[in-house]
C-alpha cells in the first residue's frame, strides 16, 4: 500500500541531493553549513520515526544552531541567463503551462480517484501522495519533452531551496511551538485572562471581544486552530451560545473565519506570509502581510457584524 | 501565568528581529521551564512535534519541478502570454485567480494551487507582465507590491473558500470541539456559513485590486502628462 512514508522517501531523497549539490559547491563559502542544514532535513524526513523523541529533538536543535548562527550561504547564482530562458519560451511555447498543470491535475485526479482504492492507498494522505506523484510525472515529461540534463531540475531546485533557506522549515518549527503550548496550558490562562477582560452585560461587548480576540490569539499562535478552543472555552460556550443563547453553528464557523483575518497579519504564520515572501524573493520579509492587512481588517469587522447580526435572532 | 512569558518571547523576538528559529526555539524554553518540565522533557516535545509535523514540509518536492520550467522559460512565457492578451490588467487577473482559489477551495481542493506550486511560476510572473503594461515603467518598490499581492490573493483565496468545504479541517475541528459540550451539528450546517464571509472577502479583496488598477492607470495618466509638458 502507498502511505506518507513513501512520500517522506521521496522528500528525503530531494533534501540530499539538494545537499550534496551545496557540497560539491566551492563557490559558497558556508557550503558546510548548507549540507548539513539540508542534510539533517533529509534525516529527519528518512529516518524520523526511528530517532526516537529526544532524537529528533537533538535534530531540531543542530538545525536552529546552524540556521540561528549564520551558518547558511549562498552559492554563485547559477540561474539561466534570460537569453537562453526567452528563446526557450518561444520554442517549447504554451505546453510550458501543460507540465507546470501536471502537479495540480494530478493533485486533484488523485484526491478523487484514489480513494476509490483503499487497498492500495492511503486514503486519509490521498492528496500529498497524489501531489508526489504529480511531481514524478511532471518530471518525467520534462526530461522525455524537453530533454531536460538529468541533473538540471536538481540543480536548479537546489538554487530556489537556498533562496528559501531557513525558512521553510519555519512553519514546521511554529507547529512543534503550539504542541509546546498546548502541553504547558497557554491556552487556558489566556483564556481565563480574557474572560476578566469582559465587560458584563454586554452582548455587543462579548461579541466583539470574541472575534478580535479570535484574531488576536491568532496572530500570537500563527494558527486559528490553536486560537479555536480557548476562545470558544473562554467566551463562545459560557457567554454567547449558553448565556445569549447565540446558535453555536455561526458562532463557530464565523469565529474560525475571523480567526483566519488574524493569519493574514502576522509573520507567525509563516508558511503562507514569510515563505512565500522567501520564494519571491522579496527585499522585505513583511512584504505579504502588509499587502494584506487592508484587505483582514475590514473583513474581521463584517465577521464580527455577521455573528452579531445572524447568530442572535 | 508565567507560561505567558513564550508569548513575550515570540512577540519580542519577532519584533527586534532576532533569527525566527532561534525566538521559537528560546519561547519552547521558557514555556516549558515556566510549566515544571526539565530539559530533557522539552526538547522530547518539541522532537516529537516536530516529527509529526514532517508533512509540513513536503510541498518543497515541487522545487526540482518549478526550477526545471523556469530553466526553460515558463515565467517568460507566463509574461508572454499575458503581453499578448488585450484588456489584460493586474487587478483583472488577479480578482480572476482570487475567484478560481475560493471555487477549487470550497470543492476541497486546496493543494491544488500554492505559493511554490502556482503563484511563483505562474501568477507573480503574470500580474507583473500585466502591471508593466499598464504603468510602461515599474519601480522596483511597485514590482514587489505587485508580487505580494499575487502571493496575498493566494492565501484570501486559500482562506476564505476551504471553509465551504465539509471535509476541510478547520470543519471537523469545529465539529469535534462541539460534541465536547454535547452539541451535535452536521458538517453542512457549519460549512454553510462560509458562505457569507466569502462573498465579503471577494468584495473588499477585488476592491483593493481595483484600486491598485487605478492607481497604476493614474500613474501612466501623470506620465503622459509631463512627458507632453516638457
Amino acid at each position: 500500500m502507498i502511505t506518507l512514508t513513501w512520500v517522506y522517501v521521496l522528500a528525503g531523497a530531494a533534501f540530499a541531493a539538494f545537499a550534496l549539490f551545496n557540497l560539491a559547491d566551492t563557490s559558497n563559502s558556508r557550503r558546510y553549513g548548507n549540507a548539513a542544514f539540508w542534510g539533517l532535513m533529509a534525516v529527519s524526513m528518512w529516518a524520523g520515526d526511528w530517532l526516537g523523541d529526544f532524537g529528533n529533538g537533538l535534530l531540531v536543535l543542530a538545525l536552529v544552531a546552524i540556521a540561528g548562527f549564520g551558518g547558511l550561504g549562498k552559492a554563485k547564482d547559477d540561474a539561466i541567463p534570460d537569453a537562453t530562458k526567452q528563446e526557450r519560451a518561444a520554442r517549447y511555447g504554451n505546453g510550458l503551462f501543460g507540465i507546470a498543470l501536471i502537479i495540480p491535475a494530478t493533485a486533484l485526479a488523485g484526491t478523487l480517484l484514489f480513494k476509490e482504492f483503499p487497498a492500495l492507498f492511503d486514503v486519509k494522505q490521498v492528496t500529498l501522495i497524489s501531489l508526489a506523484m504529480g511531481v514524478l510525472l511532471a518530471l518525467a515529461v520534462g526530461y522525455i519533452w524537453l530533454r531536460a540534463a538529468p541533473s538540471l531540475p536538481l540543480s536548479q531546485g537546489r538554487r530556489l531551496m537556498d533562496s528559501v533557506g531557513w525558512a521553510a522549515i519555519l512553519p514546521q518549527m511554529l507547529a512543534s511551538l503550539g504542541a509546546v503550548f498546548a502541553l504547558a496550558g497557554v491556552g487556558d490562562v489566556v483564556g481565563g485572562v480574557i474572560q476578566q477582560a469582559i465587560p458584563a452585560g454586554s452582548l455587543a461587548g462579548a461579541v466583539i471581544a470574541f472575534g478580535l480576540g479570535m484574531a488576536l490569539f491568532t496572530m500570537v499562535m500563527g494558527n486559528a486552530f490553536a486560537a479555536f478552543p480557548v476562545m470558544i472555552a473562554a467566551i463562545g460556550m459560557p457567554l454567547l451560545i449558553k448565556q445569549y443563547d447565540g446558535d453555536p453553528a455561526i458562532i463557530c464557523a464565523i469565529g474560525m473565519l475571523a480567526g483566519f483575518c488574524g493569519t493574514l497579519m502576522t509573520p507567525m504564520a509563516a508558511n503562507f506570509n514569510l515563505v512565500p515572501a522567501a520564494l519571491l524573493e522579496l527585499n522585505d520579509e513583511n512584504a505579504v502581510v502588509k499587502a494584506q492587512v487592508a484587505t483582514a481588517i475590514p473583513l474581521l469587522a463584517v465577521n464580527i457584524a455577521l455573528i452579531y447580526f445572524l447568530a442572535f435572532r | 501565568m508565567w507560561v505567558l512569558l513564550g508569548i513575550v518571547v515570540i512577540v519580542a523576538g519577532f519584533m527586534l528581529r532576532f533569527n525566527p528559529l532561534l525566538v521559537i526555539m528560546a519561547s519552547a524554553a521558557v514555556t516549558g521551564i515556566a510549566a515544571g518540565f526539565d530539559l530533557h522533557a522539552i526538547i522530547s516535545a518539541f522532537g516529537k512535534a516536530f516529527n509529526d509535523a514532517r508533512y509540513v514540509s513536503i510541498v518543497w518536492i515541487v522545487l526540482p519541478v518549478i526550477g526545471m520550467l523556469e530553466a526553460f522559460g515558463l515565467q517568460e512565457r507566463a509574461r508572454g502570454l499575458i503581453s499578448s492578451l488585450k484588456g489584460a490588467t493586474i487587478g483583472r487577473l488577479l480578482a480572476g485567480y482570487l475567484l478560481l482559489r475560493q471555487a477549487t477551495a470550497a470543492l476541497g481542493l486546496t493543494s491544488i494551487a500554492g505559493h511554490p506550486q502556482t503563484v511563483r511560476p505562474l501568477v507573480a510572473p503574470m500580474a507583473e507582465a500585466a502591471a508593466e503594461k499598464q504603468a510602461d515603467t515599474l519601480t522596483d518598490k511597485e514590482r514587489e507590491e505587485v508580487k505580494a499581492y499575487s502571493a496575498a490573493t493566494d492565501n484570501v483565496g486559500l482562506f476564505f473558500g476551504e471553509d465551504i468545504f465539509l471535509a476541510i479541517g478547520s470543519i471537523l475541528l469545529m465539529k469535534g470541539l462541539l460534541e465536547q459540550y454535547g452539541i451535535i451539528l452536521e458538517p453542512f450546517e457549519l460549512s454553510i456559513w462560509a458562505i457569507p464571509t466569502a462573498i465579503a472577502a471577494f468584495i473588499i479583496h477585488g476592491f483593493r485590486l481595483w484600486r491598485l488598477d487605478r492607481r497604476l492607470a493614474r500613474k501612466t495618466a501623470a506620465a503622459a502628462q509631463s512627458g507632453e509638458g516638457a
